[in-house]
């Protein structure tokens, strides 16, 4: 298959209300960082790849219509992505694709929220007529999963607290994290307030504003690069329903098979070993143990045993989001390509203070829905 | 079998946050003024563009054009829907206003159609009260014949605008508008599939019923197309109104459109007989005495309440069994 990099990357700085720029403005806040960490101009995009959560969001029909001009996809292909929260990843895949299939040179692809203008818990609980009045946005949806999976694995009661102060403290490494809470300690998030019980307010990630750009390019604008690239080794997507009689919601199906689908492209044996760093999509933070499981770091119930020797943690065997993660900023369209990006610059050897040394094989991943889509990529210093 | 539908309507005041551009456009609508933006092809784009479509840079030069233009196109409409600018027909019209280089669509309060014509000069009715608002321009209407033009000429495709180039004063002087609320309503008529009628029917006669999957032979409750094999559920399967909490969370919080006051407990319920859970609300016990393995019984509401929903289960509370062992529900976590 041809080869694929990662020329550039670029996001913005995610907030809870970003009311100083449009939608447009707010990608284009993205997008003018990528082309220049690629050292690009945008006569040298061939294709824009747009990624975007559900459109109720925004209230916004089909964004990509008033946002083409602005996104620099005048007279040029754009395509538009939508796997909920998956999205970003799913739209990084996209583009890979368009390069790797030989379509395209140069591809831009770009994701983005701006959650301010609604508000998703309100959007994610929309009661049908025939239903009764108990959905409660996706901490409600997620909150009893997270309880199976204690009760499966017997994980100590602490574990997500764990998970939330090192992300949140990685945050804070992050120039463009939303939160950024140095002073965050095990204690403090145990006495938050509960707010889907098991689910603690600490534990939970921000609404925000935001949006990530990313511009992917074939094995000959990878060499012609000055700056490092990050190589695409393999992308994965797989997509199960939300619902089936024998859902495994703690460990989802296609999640599993994505992951061991993405290894053996990749030419993975041992994914703990030879993984550097992961991006893995927690917008809870018990579900970085449960992450940890299903894309098979470790065996079934070993996640939280990984979290609680600290081996996550920037230093350890396998830091899991020195970004600071979905926990620390979540902007739902852009926050898969975040997690992809992130990724990418680890490799790339520009994550700033949040820099694993010596990362050379990092995993960018991303899920959606009721765990109903699920994305992810290994990226590495070196095309194999 | 005729199918049950439900009117669903969603509505929510979104918040657009308007950026350095569109909120210069409307704080000129605020001022009765209307900005145009001017893109490195010379030309005048009303409302502006947020970025030059050639060059991608910013669009930086406004050019105040004149509450007055020319129709380009139209149609008329006599269907009013909710939230058009009139509630009278009218035209919809492509005007270019004089001094701009496109056309913006507008409505045109003409009375009839016969009073509409391609090349008719319009003008603005302003909102009573502007507030900086796309609202402000309430809509067109026809302009008097005999008027003398204003003091902007008519610009020609291709010529160069005669409007008033804005550079660092005149409307910069109006702080931009930051934020714009705009109300969106969706109505939608919401139907049930044949099984899930048959399902709501049989609730409203107090009986919980769903369907067995030919292929793997699971009980979906409500019954649908099994999301396993893509199938449809054949065989109708009673089943009991009492089960087993397998998993559940406590609400503690509160949000927008929420129906119940916090805290209350919403557990995936494993009814007897059913091979999925549903959702649904546990109450009549301490919200840190429910567990997983609970087992529970359906509380109706009265039977004179019944209709075809499943809020005839008015919620589920402890049945007073001993708990279902973890082993008998562990696959449907």
């Amino acid at each position: 298959m041809r080869r694929a990099a990662v020329l550039g990357t670029g996001q913005t700085h995610h907030r809870t209300r970003r009311t100083d720029v449009s939608m447009a403005g707010l990608c284009r806040e993205a997008i003018d960082r990528a082309l220049a960490d690629a050292g690009l101009g945008w006569e040298q995009i061939d294709a824009v790849v747009l990624g975007k959560a559900p459109d109720l969001f925004e209230g916004v029909m089909m964004p990509e219509l008033f946002l083409a001009s602005s996104i620099g996809a005048a007279g040029k292909p754009l395509l538009r992505v939508h796997t909920a929260g998956s999205v970003g990843g799913a739209t990084a895949i996209v583009a890979t694709s368009l390069v790797r299939a030989g379509v395209h040179r140069r591809v831009l692809a770009v994701a983005f929220e701006k959650q301010s203008e609604s508000n998703a818990m309100w959007a994610l609980s929309i009661q049908p007529p025939f239903s009764a009045p108990i959905t409660a946005g996706a901490g409600g949806y997620f909150a009893p999963h997270i309880r199976s999976y204690i009760k499966r694995s017997g994980a100590p009661d602490h574990i997500g607290a764990l998970v939330a102060v090192k992300d949140r403290r990685n945050g804070a490494l992050n120039p463009y994290a939303h939160l950024r809470q140095p002073e965050i300690t095990r204690e403090s998030v145990q006495a938050s307030t509960m707010l889907w019980d098991p689910v603690r307010y600490d534990e939970t990630c921000p609404s925000s504003d935001g949006a990530c750009a990313v511009v992917i390019g074939d094995q000959r604008a990878a060499e012609s690069s000055v700056g490092q690239v990050a190589w695409i080794r393999a992308t994965s997507m797989r997509t199960e329903p939300t619902f089936y009689a024998g859902k495994d919601h703690v460990n989802p199906r296609a999640g599993a098979t994505a992951a061991a689908a993405l290894w053996a492209a990749a030419g993975i044996k041992d994914p703990l070993d030879e993984v550097d760093v992961a991006e893995l999509y927690v917008p809870f933070s018990w579900f970085e143990p449960m992450w940890l499981e299903n894309v098979g770091f470790v065996g079934q119930g070993q996640g939280w045993k990984l979290v609680e020797s600290g081996e996550t943690a920037l230093g350890g065997a396998l830091p899991i989001n020195p970004s600071g993660g979905v926990l620390c900023s979540n902007p739902i369209g852009a926050s898969g390509l975040l997690r992809f990006a992130e990724a990418a610059m680890q490799v790339m050897g520009r994550a700033g203070e949040h820099q694993v040394a010596g990362a050379s094989t990092a995993l960018g991943h991303a899920y959606g829905g009721g765990s109903q889509f699920f994305s992810m990529w290994v990226v590495g210093r070196n095309p194999q | 079998m005729d199918t049950l539908s439900a009117p669903l309507t969603i509505a929510f005041d979104y918040t657009r946050s308007l950026g350095p551009v569109l909120g210069r456009f409307m704080a000129g609508l605020r001022e009765r003024r209307v900005l145009g933006g001017r893109t490195s092809d010379g030309r005048v784009r009303v409302p502006p563009l947020e970025y030059d479509p050639d060059t991608h840079e910013p669009v930086t030069d406004f050019v105040e054009v004149s509450p007055t233009g020319t129709v380009l196109s139209w149609t008329w409409t006599d269907r009013l829907l909710e939230g058009q600018p009139l509630d009278r027909p009218f035209g919809w019209a492509l005007i270019r206003l004089d001094g701009a280089d496109t056309p913006l669509l507008h409505a045109v309060d003409a009375g009839t159609a016969e009073a509409m014509n391609t090349g008719m000069r319009v003008r603005i009715r302003w909102a009573a009260s502007p507030v900086g608002h796309i609202r402000d321009i309430a809509c067109f209407e026809p302009e008097p014949v005999g008027l003398p033009p204003l003091s902007h000429g008519r610009c020609d495709s291709g010529g160069s605008p005669t409007g008033t180039s804005d550079g660092d004063g005149g409307a910069a002087a109006a702080p931009p508008v930051t934020i714009m609320t705009t109300p969106i309503r969706l109505h939608y008529r919401h139907s049930t599939s044949v099984e899930e009628s048959g399902y709501l029917r049989a609730l409203a006669e107090g009986r919980i019923t769903g369907r067995r999957c030919p292929v793997c032979r699971k009980v979906y409750v409500p019954p649908r197309v099994c999301p396993a094999c893509g199938v449809a559920t054949d065989e109708e399967v009673e089943v009991a109104d009492r089960g087993t909490v397998t998993t559940f969370c406590v609400v503690n919080v509160p949000f927008a459109g929420q129906r119940l006051t916090p805290p209350y407990v919403v557990a995936q319920v494993l009814l007897d007989g059913a091979d999925i859970p549903i959702p649904h609300l546990v109450l009549g016990v301490p919200a840190a005495e429910v567990r997983m393995g609970l087992r529970v019984t359906a509380v109706w509401r009265d039977r004179a309440d019944w209709s075809t929903t499943p809020e005839n289960i008015d919620h589920f509370e402890p049945s007073g069994e001993a708990d279902a062992p973890y082993e008998t529900f562990a696959e449907h976590l």
